[in-house]
């Protein structure tokens, strides 16, 4: 193990450091946008091409970029970040709740949401919950709110192209980017990643999104059984390669961890208590409220579009968080000089220090320091890109699609636009809204709790699902209820968001999304039950 | 009757995916994987059973021809 610590070491003189990566990075970013440019040329010009496909997409496509909008680089990263810092249980914790869950958001909500919207023509979220509950007022209200939790998620995406980026292009250009420490900037990245999304979500909307994402999802679940193999060949073997792992990252019992390492004495709690481990599986509950995965539900060609979806999503989460979390396990070895011993910084720091800021580099630093291939580390990193960028571009297109027909056409009228008109409203607004995260990445990219921020947006998303499931299965889910849903999780949400600071927080080991999904459930329940139900003709149009 | 067979299978499931029983256990399985991480995995492939058998059982035909405008 010391010798790989060693090989990691910089040197005394000034480094010759490969620019193989980034030439491999740089192909898979052609690649990419070759295949969706050229799906974009399948783009039949109208807006229902535009926003949905024209419910098109099969099976196959459709698992893919659900399945690729839903993971973003956490699945490959942060998977295995987290398992070296709280140990075996992160696959139960997220990744087998997940998979159980997010088939039922499938099942029970994405059929009959496309059925309902197929029928009715709707393409977004609001339109439907408008309608549903008879007030434009709703949409008014739960408009900012989705918006609002979209866009940390969409930031932490192109911010963590910057994370990954800067570091493995470190002294790769020393005379361009001298200021920089010879590293390619964060401006920079942002407008290539950017830049690549917004080229073929402008040209093809959603349809060059499906092809795109199903190419990206197979990149990174291939890459992540890459890293897998070459790490494990490397430590002599999956029985070799577990041995070495702490042990006490082998079971879920809390325990506390001391860490001696040069940098000085930490202390780590591994594990999961009860109750999280319990109330965190309201957090998959998410997929049944994000407004751009309802969006890729609207591209289905038809209702058994679904069962693929719905049968292999679990399959899919097994295939790329088992090898991941193998990987954290091992990590605790390979990255400690001896198990329970000396700890090199870079490690302690991960342990016991930035949590959020710095799992992702357990996965890359593994592969440093075992293979030093700048071929595969190439790969690797294209394989993370791949996942960012495969919810990147749903996000935005997804938020132009709602700015499009939730203020604008809403509110003049859609008969005041030719197709076309819409279509290039949308595109105006997915430009807009590229420029703006970019630009807000850019000044919030020093921000250590931008991280953290996913976690509360997944937890909106999460208390709100009651809102959505009501909808779609009680005919005395009103509009008052609606209302009384939505504002319930909101403040509740917001209060326990100040409370914690924006970071990680729970109420005696609960977590604050079961609280607030509770909050909204019963609040919507208890006001439906004394206001005035819906009209007949509500109840026809959405219960067949 | 179907559906509510369904709704305890999904119940069983939350529950199962407690393993209580699991929580120290630092065995490894087929000599690499640890328990709690393979018991889990297996979960995931038994979810993926159980939702082939609710596609196959209780898939709602009648929804999709309604989408299509067909009642």
């Amino acid at each position: 193990m010391i010798s790989f610590l060693s090989q990691a070491a910089p040197p005394a003189a000034a480094p010759v450091v490969s620019t193989t990566p980034i030439i491999v990075l740089a192909i898979y970013l052609c690649l990419l946008l070759g295949l969706a440019l050229f799906s974009g040329r399948l783009f039949r010009g109208t807006s229902k091409d535009y926003f949905v496909a024209s419910h098109s997409i099969g099976p196959f496509m459709l698992l893919m970029s659900v399945f690729g909008t839903t993971m973003t680089a956490f699945a490959l990263v942060g998977s295995t970040g987290k398992t070296f810092q709280a140990g075996v249980g992160t696959y139960g914790l997220m990744a087998s709740s997940s998979g159980l869950i997010h088939a039922a958001c499938f099942f029970l909500i994405g059929i009959k949401v496309w059925a309902i919207a197929k029928r009715h023509g709707y393409v977004t979220q609001i339109q439907f919950f408008r309608s549903r509950f008879e007030s434009n007022g709703l949409g008014y209200v739960l408009f900012p709110i989705l918006v609002l939790l979209v866009v940390p998620y969409l930031l932490i995406g192109v911010i963590g192209s910057y994370r990954v980026i800067g570091p493995l292009s470190k002294g790769m250009f020393p005379d361009a980017f001298a200021a920089y420490g010879g590293s390619i900037p964060s401006w920079l990245t942002g407008i290539i990643i950017c830049g690549v999304v917004l080229s073929y979500i402008f040209a093809g909307g959603s349809r060059a999104a499906a092809w795109a994402n199903t190419f990206q999802t197979l990149v990174f679940m291939a890459m992540g059984m890459l890293a897998f193999y070459l790490i494990s060949n490397k430590l002599g073997g999956l029985a070799a390669a577990i041995e070495q792992a702490n042990p006490a990252h082998l079971v879920r019992t809390p325990s506390e961890l001391e860490i001696v390492g040069k940098a000085g004495t930490s202390v780590r709690e591994i594990g999961f208590p009860y109750l999280t481990f319990l109330t965190y599986m309201f957090i998959p509950l998410s997929v049944g409220m994000f407004p751009h995965l309802f969006q890729h539900w609207l591209t289905a060609k038809s209702a058994k579009s679904f069962r693929l979806t719905v049968i292999a999503h679990p399959l899919c989460i097994a295939i790329v968080w088992v090898p991941c979390v193998l990987i954290g396990l091992w990590a605790t070895g390979v990255l400690s000089d001896t198990p329970g011993e000396a700890w090199p910084p870079i490690a302690m720091k991960i342990m016991g220090g930035l949590p959020d800021t710095s799992v992702g580099a357990v996965l890359s630093l593994t592969l440093k320091f075992l293979v030093s291939n700048p071929i595969i580390v190439g790969l690797v990193t294209a394989g993370i890109l791949a996942a960012i960028m495969s919810s990147l571009d749903s996000q935005f297109l997804c938020l132009g699609t709602m700015f499009t027909n939730d203020i604008v056409l809403h509110k003049v009228g859609e008969d005041r636009f030719t197709d076309k008109q819409v279509v290039l409203i949308a595109r105006c607004f997915v430009v807009a809204i590229v420029l703006v995260t970019y630009t807000l990445s850019l000044l919030l990219e020093k921000q250590q709790n931008v991280f953290d921020l996913a976690i509360w947006a997944f937890s909106g998303f999460a208390a709100l699902t009651a809102l959505v499931f009501a909808a779609l299965y009680w005919k005395g889910a009103t509009k008052a209820g609606a209302y009384a849903c939505v504002i319930s999780v909101a403040v509740s949400w917001l209060y326990f968001f100040i409370k914690s600071g924006g970071h990680e927080y729970t109420v005696g080991g609960v977590m604050p999304v079961a609280i607030c999904f509770a909050v909204g459930a019963l609040a919507m329940i208890v006001v439906s039950l004394f206001t005035k139900k819906p009209s007949d003709e509500t109840i026809r149009k959405f219960f067949p | 009757m179907k559906n509510k067979i369904i709704i305890a299978v999904f119940i069983l499931f939350a529950v199962l995916h407690q393993d209580f029983w699991n929580w120290d256990n630092s065995n490894l399985v087929f000599g690499f994987m640890p328990s709690g991480l393979a018991y889990h995995a297996g979960f995931s492939l038994v979810a993926v059973i159980f939702w082939s058998l609710v596609i196959k059982f209780a898939w709602p035909t009648e929804l999709e021809e309604w989408a299509d405008g067909k009642d």
